[in-house]
């Protein structure tokens, strides 16, 4: 291999690859043969390097130079300036209050962050067992297998204080202690790889940008445990996720990391792939275990668990992928160095795909504990488009909302918990002052209801019923006492319910109704959505000094409900009015406005109706 | 793989792979770009050092470039950059002259004094 000068890394994450990372190496590719100087460069397709937003993004070394948003036009000015040339482009930067930040580890989105799970994801080829071998890859197996026995692995996993980061935050050394102390003549590990939060793309990510690691960690956890067979479950959406695991498996027996005797040691393993159909449900361990299986993802009743009888019967355990990829880390680094960061409750960090309104959305990695406002403001860079915060929705779909007067709440699972909120598997949609909250609850539910497995009455019936009342309320036919239903309902669905997703599913309103009940009160009693959001409790209408008479509001009316004149200007019939918005989007002054509540004229107007009405049934 | 040494050699043989991502070097030579650069024949000169090193199997040396050095009438100029010593530049360099760097400097550790233009930061 002749020598480079250049590690050209471009992130081909799924967010940088829909901005168009491929084309972007391929036009590379033809620039630098053009040029002829492809032997003096290396280009490596790696997995999301966290700031999405920014993609299609990239870093070039020896100086670890950051580019975003970069074209495919762009791409002919970079090898011939910089490449060339020796001179970045500086246009191509992250610009901070006028500062041109030109190497990636000082663009602001990385300062709070620790990466342990997500160390190699963007800064690796993932398709190279040799570069995961580099960064200390496969180590902490070697030593595991040939320096401890499990009982001492498990001991060295209690004391790290790991939980689950698949949602429950169950500690991960219990599940993995029971296993262990159950005599069977064969036991199982899975990966949990369903990753169904919409939203929601860490397990993704780390699965498509460093395989080994995660590959790595499941051989330590089924030699704590003492299975000798793994099965990763990946969603069917996922293929590159899948092509990339199974690439790792083939390159890991091939090297002998894989198969009898590894290292030299009595530990033999093997892994699989399945695919999963991608349903929300099929991510709950039990569900997943049937689908495995071959059968329909239905969750069974617990007990028995999986510790005691899971797949085909045997003990098995069931890890998530940012759960299994904390442990070569864990090994290498030790227990103490893990439990150093985060709370007393919740040591290392957390990856979360941060989402919603605000400026840097994306992968990050960092240390629980870490207060809602660093997380959103500092690590997410704050609000877009000059909004105010309005609130955080934590843990998925069923997680739950938390506001202002909790940003300085500490990340961690009971912190989150005890507020109405919980950890999930990471999943952090920020919302501004445009949203409204009454709508976000019947959003979430209305997945769920969809989701739901159909297999217990309370989930099933209950969920839709809920989700009715939302819909009432949010097209101005609320009632007094819906509030309190909702309540009612949502805590009898979550005390009955079979599985997780039921037992969580209300989360989303309840945790609106407490803190946003006001906004409820609003649907319901003044027929009034004050963010403008929900059509049926808003009017629209045109501001007569703003108005210029130009008639194009008129004439995309699809309804006619618009009439004037250039002297008199134009008004809306509202008692016709359909509230399409057309008008809005026309109108070259912006003289209408949207209005929350119902115009007066359509009150009236149905009030009279209603007396009427109630004359005639007299 | 058998045994942990075995993966220890395979990690030390991709380390240097991957040195251009921040691993060890113990020399950087950075070769002047500039547009006065090119045209004296900064790529030739950049082009030798990729392949002396490479065929030496050096694999603690990094080569990279940089912009205009201010320098033209010396163009091409080399920096040979040592861990905890002074800054050396090369001026007026061809590729003859690369290799005899190569030789004199990187592998035996003595500067060609003939060609230095300047040393220190
Ligand atoms: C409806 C539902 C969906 C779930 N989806 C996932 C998922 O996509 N990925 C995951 O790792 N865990 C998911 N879980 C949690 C799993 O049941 C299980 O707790 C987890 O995989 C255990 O791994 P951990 O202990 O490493 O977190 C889900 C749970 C429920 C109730
Ligand atoms: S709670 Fe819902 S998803 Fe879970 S088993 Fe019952 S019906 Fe199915
Ligand atoms: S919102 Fe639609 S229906 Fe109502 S006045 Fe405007 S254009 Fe007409
Ligand atoms: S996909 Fe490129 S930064 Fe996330």
């Amino acid at each position: 291999m002749s020598l480079k000068r250049i590690d050209l890394l471009i992130c081909c994450g799924s967010g940088c690859v829909s901005a168009g990372a491929l084309k972007i190496k391929d036009r590379f590719h033809e620039v630098l043969a053009e040029k002829g100087i492809s032997t003096e460069i290396n280009i490596i397709e790696t997995g999301c390097m966290g700031p999405c937003d920014y993609g299609p993004v990239m870093v070039i070394y020896p100086e670890g130079i950051f580019y975003k948003h970069v074209t495919p036009e762009d791409v002919e000015e970079i090898v011939s300036e910089h490449f060339i040339k020796g001179r970045p482009v500086q246009r191509l930067m992250l610009q901070d209050e006028d500062k041109v930040i030109s190497v990636q580890k000082e663009v602001p989105f990385y300062q709070k962050q620790v990466k342990v799970a997500l160390a190699n994801c963007g800064y690796i080829d993932p398709e190279s067992l040799d570069e995961y071998i580099a960064t200390g890859g496969y180590e902490a197996l070697g030593t595991v297998l040939t320096e401890l026995d499990p009982q001492k692995a498990i001991d060295v996993v209690k004391q790290s204080g790991l939980r689950g980061r698949g949602g429950g935050g169950f500690p991960t050394h219990i599940k993995w202690q029971l296993v262990h102390d159950v005599q069977a003549d064969q036991k199982y590990i899975i990966c949990n790889g369903d990753e169904g939060d919409p939203g929601a793309f860490m397990d993704r990510s780390l699965l498509e940008g460093d395989p080994h690691r995660i590959l790595e960690g499941m051989m330590l956890a089924a030699f704590s445990i003492g299975a000798s067979k793994g099965f990763f479950y990946i969603r069917a959406e996922y293929p590159l996720a899948i092509k990339r695991i199974k690439q790792a498996i083939e390159q890991a027996k091939e090297a002998g990391l894989m198969g009898d005797k590894i290292f030299g040691s009595d530990f033999c393993f093997d892994a699989e792939v399945r695919t999963g159909a991608g349903a929300f449900v099929c991510g709950e361990e039990m569900a997943l275990i049937q689908s495995l299986q071959g059968e329909r993802g239905n969750p069974t009743p617990k007990p028995p668990y999986p510790a005691t009888k899971g797949l085909w019967g045997k003990p098995t355990v069931v890890n998530n992928v940012e759960t299994l990829a904390n442990l070569p880390t864990i090994f290498l680094k030790g227990a103490d160095w893990f439990a150093s960061m985060g709370t007393a409750t919740s040591k290392g960090t957390k990856v979360f795909a941060l989402t919603g309104d605000i400026k840097n959305t994306g992968l990050v990695e960092v240390p629980m504990g870490i207060t809602l406002r660093e997380l959103i403001f500092e690590v997410g860079g704050g609000m877009t488009g000059g909004h105010k915060f309005k609130a955080v929705q934590l843990g998925g779909p069923s997680g739950g909302c938390l506001t202002q007067e909790h940003l300085d709440v500490p990340v961690d699972y009971e912190s989150l918990k005890e507020r109405g909120a919980m950890m999930g598997s990471g999943g952090v949609i920020v919302m501004n002052d445009q949203k409204c909250m009454v709508n976000v609850a019947k959003f979430f539910t209305e997945f769920c209801v969809d989701e739901s497995c159909g297999k217990c009455p309370p989930c099933r019936i209950g969920l839709k019923h809920m989700h009715g009342i939302l819909e009432r309320i949010t097209s101005g036919q609320g009632k007094e006492g819906d509030i309190e239903e909702l309540q009612r309902l949502g805590e009898t669905i979550c005390k009955l319910s079979l599985c997780g997703l039921g037992q969580s599913a209300p989360n989303p309103v309840l945790s609106t109704i407490r803190y946003f009940r006001d906004e409820y009160e609003a649907h319901i009693r003044d027929r009034a959505c004050q963010t403008k959001v929900c059509p049926d409790l808003l009017h629209f209408n045109i501001d007569k000094s703003r108005c210029i008479g130009c008639s194009l509001c008129a004439r995309k009316c699809p309804v006619n409900c618009i009439s004037g004149s250039r002297e008199e200007k134009y008004t809306i019939a509202q008692i016709d009015c359909i509230k399409c918005g057309n008008c809005q989007d026309v109108c070259p002054v912006k003289a209408i406005d949207r209005v929350p509540g119902l115009h007066e004229d359509v009150v009236k107007h149905t009030e009279e109706a209603l007396q009427k009405l109630g004359r005639e049934e007299e | 793989m058998k045994t942990l040494a075995d993966l220890k050699k395979i990690r030390e043989k991709a380390q240097e792979d991957m040195k251009l991502r921040g691993g060890n070097v113990r020399i950087k030579i950075v070769v002047g770009m500039g547009t006065s650069g090119i045209a004296m024949g900064a790529r030739e000169v950049m082009k030798t050092f990729l392949e002396e090193i490479s065929n030496r199997n050096l694999t603690d040396v990094l080569v990279t470039q940089t912009g205009e050095k201010g320098l033209s009438s010396m163009e091409p100029v080399v920096d040979l950059i040592e861990e905890g010593k002074a800054k050396v530049t090369y001026g007026n360099m061809n590729p003859d002259k690369v290799k005899k760097v190569v030789v004199e400097h990187i592998v035996n550790g003595r500067v060609v004094s003939d060609y230095v233009v300047a040393t220190g930061d």
